[in-house]
């Protein structure tokens, strides 16, 4: 009797454990990608597989309508391809290649084409890619490097790239001449005059915004050439908020832990006139950071969250991600990959508004994810070549069509859909050229990020400005001394 | 083996017992080997390495060589200072300057941390908390002041979180020990929570604590139609740790109620018959003859809830990220922090040796204090 009782509970357990976990991997939704990635609307899929079949019309790929199956007959070809290159060349050097996307069917449709073509235009090489989730991409990397098992190309988020480099890790491209002619200086990696790593696409900010929504407030309408000031852009904070038609005048996303504070949230500490470390000796923090401009900036930023303006860091991923589409916010500064969405939800109505100007010229973030070679690998040569095909515009573009990022020139703009002349997002490309300032690129950058993130949640809180600035400083300069100046003296 | 038993036997009597014994003890540390070798290769080893790179520089990743700079990452850990102001006084007239809210004004900390020859003490140390006694403020600086608030937090967790999930995890099972219809749904029901994993139940949590539109706020306003104010449960310093208590227990709590129904089961029921003839009430019943009986139970939940709140971590990384202000940053959270993504592996051994030490001690404490005692 008991044991049959036992049974029964064991079986019911196991039953309900089932069922808890399938609702669960339907219902969770995973934490927001981190800001300088970006998920690709499913819709955009659509278009961007079928420029890439167009464009490479050498290959195999049969075009396939829906995401999931171009991605499934993107594996297949992948295996069929393996195979020949196995079958053609026997003593073809395989090349391993770790990639940050995965989970996203569209963009690993991209890469899987990039690879494909790459081993099928020459017989020497077989590139291999392993994809990881973006959230502990970092991690395997260092956890690779103290195994002393990197893979020959490495795929890395552009700021943390001096410390890898500096690390050792890295080894530095060779690049034939005028490669990188017309390149958005953000998509160059460059540390101790030498260029590590470039990517395919960059990232930009704006702000977005409704034309309807400004018009009625009476709201000017910013341009690159006019952006707003920090007293215009504070009394259309107001003003929206008063309205009373919105939670919040302006979303700046504290949702997105992580790499977007600095990416995201630095740029108006540079227009305020400070930064996260100083850019002449990059040595210390003291005096940018906790300097009467950064106090400046900590005061403005605290008064955002105090007067109601925006949303708290206890605002829910969910939230930023819907918040605008649905008209809850009147403001939201985001990302270029959240573009797409948002057109479609106001088409002609939407806005990318330029960064304001807060004294110091207005500065948005540069530098996403970029390719570049491990200093460990024996086939260098190899994996340099790979960069170097990856660097085609057509591919440029076929990233920036399926991801909503900004191509790396105007010939690959030209071929994008919505970064050509006259296309809904060639602002963020205008906005990249002109306004964009990349992160301090310097080793020390890793911490100092980790550092300026909890500064700025903490002042967000209420926290004392000056007291969290300090302690952010100091915190910065023991990091750095204990590193003995990572390499600056 | 049997072979040399036989040849053994042979010999002398006593001689063979005495073999007998050594190669069992060789069976026995053969079979605890498998359980030896992970110990040591994940648990020991490891914390021996923590120990050394305590005393370093060592970092994640780095070209530069290791040093030992000795007590450095402890003293930075464990540095307090206390710092004695005085109100701000006009110099005209020596009465304290007031601000706008009629507070005694101080002057600030900085001035005393900051490139202070005359105060190398304070030199480099944080704001940690302060004290007003009369118009004294009594400031206290620590070297690490987020380590200390983590000290906090980590112990005010668990002075809450053991009696909330122990006893709780009690009253549901004495609840679904009844012998009735229908109680396994129960007890399948209360045990669900624990088979989710944490970071789900974390995730789900924070939009149920939402400050704007969460599940809580919403149900709290309609029962009091309309006269709770929503309360950003995870964006205030004051309810952000009791919210992750509260979520913590519900976790947690499912699985401390099948320890307790298990311990309820082994007390015989012969024993409720004598008490019941003895004419003892229902609580005269738990006191006397259920209480006494899960002795050893309670023991066990107790420690295993203690261990598991001192480790706090995920709910923390997925929720929170130890804010806001610094009010729900825990020992481990710091320890991960630095030691892996601010890539500083000897401060973050430094951490997990006081960590060790810590927990050590309040596991002695609670031995001590549930050892047998003799009549």
């Amino acid at each position: 009797m008991k044991n049959q009782r036992r049974l029964w509970l064991v079986a019911a357990l196991l039953v309900t454990t089932l069922i808890v976990l399938a609702a669960c991997g339907g219902q969770s939704t995973p934490p927001p990608a981190a800001p300088a990635e970006e998920e690709a609307p499913a819709e955009a899929a659509a278009p961007a597989e079928e420029s890439v079949a167009e464009e490479s019309a050498d290959d195999a790929v049969t075009e396939a309508p829906g995401a999931e199956e171009a991605a499934e007959s993107a594996v297949e070809a992948e295996e069929e391809q393996a195979e020949d290159a196995v079958a053609s060349s026997g003593d073809a050097i395989p090349l391993s290649m770790w990639y940050h996307g995965a989970g996203n069917d569209e963009e690993r449709v991209v890469i899987t084409q990039i690879i494909d073509d790459f081993n099928a235009s020459q017989d020497q090489y077989v590139v291999e890619m392993q994809d990881f989730p973006q959230n502990s991409y970092n991690e395997s990397i260092v956890a690779g490097a103290l195994a002393g098992n990197l893979p020959d190309i490495i795929d890395m988020d552009g700021p943390i790239m001096p410390n890898w480099a500096w690390s050792g890790y890295l080894a530095p491209l060779d690049l034939p001449e005028g490669t990188l002619d017309g390149y958005l200086p953000g998509a160059i990696g460059r540390w101790d005059d030498q260029v590590y790593s470039v990517g395919l696409w960059d990232a930009a900010v704006a702000m977005f915004a409704r034309r309807s929504v400004l018009e009625e407030n009476d709201i000017r309408i910013p341009t690159l050439e006019e952006p707003w000031t920090k007293d215009e852009f504070d009394a259309a904070l107001e003003t929206l908020q008063a309205t009373g038609e919105f939670e919040y005048a302006f979303d700046p996303g504290m949702a997105w832990t992580g790499e977007w504070y600095p990416y995201a949230f630095s740029p108006f500490l540079q227009s305020f006139g400070g930064d996260i470390i100083d850019r002449e000796t990059y040595l210390s923090a003291e005096g940018v950071l906790n300097g009467p401009e950064a106090v400046e900036f900590g005061e403005w930023w605290q008064s955002l969250f105090e007067r109601g303006l925006a949303p708290g860091t206890s605002q829910d991923s969910a939230d930023r991600d819907t918040g605008f589409i649905d008209g809850r916010y009147a403001l939201q500064w985001n990302g270029n990959w959240a573009a797409v969405p948002a057109l479609e939800a106001y088409g002609d109505d939407m806005l990318f508004l330029p960064a304001p100007d807060f004294g110091n010229g207005p500065t948005i973030g540069a530098a996403s994810w970029q390719f570049g070679v491990s200093a460990d690998s024996e086939h260098q040569e190899g994996a340099n070549d790979f960069v170097v095909f990856a660097l085609q515009p057509k591919y440029s573009a076929a990233f920036s069509d399926v991801l909503g990022l900004a191509p790396t020139t105007v010939e690959a703009a030209a071929m994008t859909e919505n970064y050509a002349p006259g296309g809904p997002l060639e602002v963020f490309y205008e906005l990249s050229k002109q306004q964009a300032l990349i992160r301090p690129p310097t080793p020390a950058y890793l911490s100092a990020a980790l550092v300026f993130e909890k500064a700025l949640a903490d002042i967000a809180n209420g926290a004392d400005v000056v007291t969290s600035l300090d302690a952010a400083v100091d915190e910065i300069n023991a990091d750095i001394d204990a590193n003995n100046g990572y390499g600056f003296q | 083996m049997t072979t040399t038993e036989t040849t053994i036997q042979t010999q002398s009597e006593p001689l063979s017992r005495l073999n007998d014994r050594q190669s069992e003890s060789l069976t026995g540390w053969l079979m605890a080997s498998p359980a030896i070798l992970l110990l040591l290769g994940f648990l020991i080893i490891p914390f021996f390495f923590a120990f050394i790179y305590s005393f370093t520089n060592q970092r994640l990743i780095s070209p530069n060589p290791t040093e030992f700079v000795g007590l450095t990452n402890f003293k930075r850990l464990l540095t307090v200072r206390v710092l004695r102001l005085e109100p701000v006084t006009d110099e005209a007239s020596g009465q304290p300057v007031l601000n706008d809210e009629g507070n005694y004004t101080y002057p600030r900390v900085r001035e005393y941390t900051r490139n202070n020859p005359d105060y190398p003490q304070y030199d480099g140390l944080q704001e940690w908390t302060y004290f007003d006694i009369g118009q004294t403020r009594w400031m206290l600086l620590a070297g690490d002041a987020v380590f200390m608030k983590s000290l906090v937090n980590t112990f005010y967790f668990a002075i809450f979180i053991i009696p909330l999930q122990g006893g709780v995890g009690l009253v549901l099972a004495l609840l679904i020990n009844e012998r009735t219809r229908g109680v396994n749904i129960f007890r399948t029901i209360y045990f669900m929570p624990v088979v989710v994993s944490m970071v789900v139940v974390s995730i789900l949590w924070s939009f149920i604590y939402d400050g704007q539109n969460g599940l809580l706020n919403n149900m709290l306003e309609v029962v009091t139609f309309g006269h709770f104010n929503p309360v950003d449960w995870l964006g205030n310093p004051s309810t952000a740790l009791p919210a992750i208590i509260v979520m913590s227990a519900w976790q947690g709590v499912g699985f401390h109620m099948i320890i307790w129904l298990a311990g309820l089961q082994t007390i015989s029921y012969s024993l409720y018959e004598a008490a019941d003839i003895d004419g003892a009430n229902t609580w005269q019943k738990f006191l006397y003859v259920t209480w006494p009986g899960l002795r050893n139970t309670a023991i066990f939940v107790f420690v295993t809830i203690t261990m598991q709140a001192f480790g706090l971590f995920t709910q923390i990384d997925v929720m929170t990220r130890g804010g806001p202000l610094d009010s729900t940053t825990t020992v481990i959270f710091q320890a991960v922090q630095q030691g892996f993504e601010k890539q500083n592996i000897a401060y973050g051994s430094a951490i997990s040796v006081v960590f060790f030490i810590m927990v050590l001690s309040v596991a002695l404490i609670q031995r001590y204090l549930t050892r047998e005692k003799a009549v």
